[in-house]
């Protein structure tokens, strides 16, 4: 049933970031998100999560692919520049489509 | 004679550069934050409770006025000796005129292991100079500009983790009284030392892992590093003599102003000035400052203040 398909957008980026994106994220129309400590390494690092500032957060939204697209842009826009950030985003079959 | 607490912090460093495994829990480490700063901050309100609020008002405002001065002394020497960009200069500023809770707790048991007097108002004064650098530090690398969320800023750095314990703590001293307190004597001020001792031992591992990419960033920094507290110790004691603190006060005083933020700062630059490279700053203050002012610093702006006074004193 495609009514069940949604975007699952996912975030990972530096935990400084969480207040303000989880604002973005729900001003772009996201019912809710998920949002777990993360450690890993990549074009700006390593990320080893040992203190606060250091930290790195994974951030999941799922959401209709419009508001998905939405989110990825403006993110995209306002913050790769400075920001250690990663976006990705897949196909989900949910299983409740009303909560999204 | 080198203090117990201080091992702990080599041998964090130690552990750290030879690559151990060690770690301290990220809960335990908060925990053991969370203590120190509401230990140093009760210390401070039980001894506020003593004396007027409002003589203390001068005396805040000159310190907040140190505050503004020191990164604006930091500022042109990043950008025109180091040639540092505006905003990494800024921002390596910024850090550098606020202070470290971190050295103040090292400073506090330095000071209460050798029976040395200062005046009870530094915890207040901690609060009052970590503020103003930052908000330096932003107007330097973005004017006043609109871009800037101030009501944001406002928000991280009045209600960020440690300004708030510290003054939740000089609130609790204040209103309950060393009395009241003595019920949560023993966790709080008994623990004091070694609780410091583990935060220290993290601080090790933390810094070692800094130290490493000071490589990257030449030999500048390094004596930046080094050089800046000195010259900021310097106005420091000279603001305690003004002040006429005593001895000890004018020595603390020193110790705050030499020494650099590496917890709000950095967390406050990375939302108000991104393009900032963070990792500069706390290379600097992490990797160079801190170890230099808790393991040699201390001692050395102590005897600072003790010639001022001979000098100046009365």
């Amino acid at each position: 049933m495609s009514d069940n398909i949604k975007k699952l957008l996912t975030i990972v980026t530096e935990a400084a970031l969480e207040n303000i994106l989880i604002k973005d994220i729900e001003r772009l129309g996201a019912q809710g998100y998920t949002i777990t400590d993360a450690r890993g390494k990549g074009g700006r690092g390593s990320r080893s999560a040992a203190w606060d500032a250091n930290g790195n957060i994974r951030i999941e939204v799922v959401s209709d692919a419009a508001i998905a697209s939405q989110i990825a842009s403006h993110l995209k826009e306002t913050y790769y520049d400075n920001y250690a950030m990663i976006l990705f985003m897949s196909d989900v079959e949910v299983i409740r489509p009303e909560k999204f | 004679m080198i203090d117990p607490v201080i091992l702990f912090f080599i041998f964090g460093l130690s552990a750290g550069l030879l690559r151990s495994e060690l770690r301290l829990p990220p809960a335990i480490y908060d925990l053991v934050s969370i203590m120190l700063l509401l230990t140093i901050g009760m210390k401070g309100g039980i001894e506020l409770a003593k004396q007027p609020f409002l003589e203390l008002l001068p005396q805040m405002l000159v310190v907040i006025g140190l505050g503004i001065l020191l990164p604006l002394i930091a500022f042109p020497l990043l950008r025109y000796l180091g040639r540092f960009s505006r905003v990494d200069a800024a921002s390596i500023a910024a850090h550098y005129g606020s202070v470290s809770m971190g050295t103040f707790a090292v400073a506090v048991a330095y000071m209460s292991a050798r029976g040395i007097y200062y005046e009870e108002q530094m915890p207040l004064f901690v609060v009052m100079l970590e503020i103003p650098a930052i908000l330096v530090g932003i107007v330097i690398a973005k004017g006043f500009s609109k871009q800037t969320n101030w009501a944001q800023v406002g928000h991280e750095v009045l209600l960020g983790k440690s300004i708030i314990l510290m003054i939740g703590g000089l609130l609790i001293g204040w209103i309950a009284g060393a009395e009241q307190l003595a019920s949560i004597k023993p966790l709080f001020f008994d623990l004091f030392k070694g609780i410091l001792a583990l935060f220290l031992l993290e601080m090790g591992l933390i810094t070692s892992k800094h130290v490493g990419s000071l490589k990257k960033y030449g030999v500048f920094l390094i004596v930046f590093g080094i050089s800046m507290p000195m010259l900021s110790a310097v106005l420091g004691a000279a603001t305690g003599c003004l002040l006429d603190f005593s001895v000890g006060g004018t020595a603390m005083l020193a110790i705050l102003a030499a020494s650099a933020s590496y917890i709000a700062v950095p967390a406050a630059m990375r939302i108000s000035v991104p393009e900032a490279n963070p990792t500069l700053s706390l290379a600097a203050s992490l990797g160079i400052t801190f170890p230099f002012n808790v393991v040699i610093g201390i001692p050395i702006y102590y005897a600072m203040a003790e010639y001022i006074h001979a000098f100046f004193g009365a």
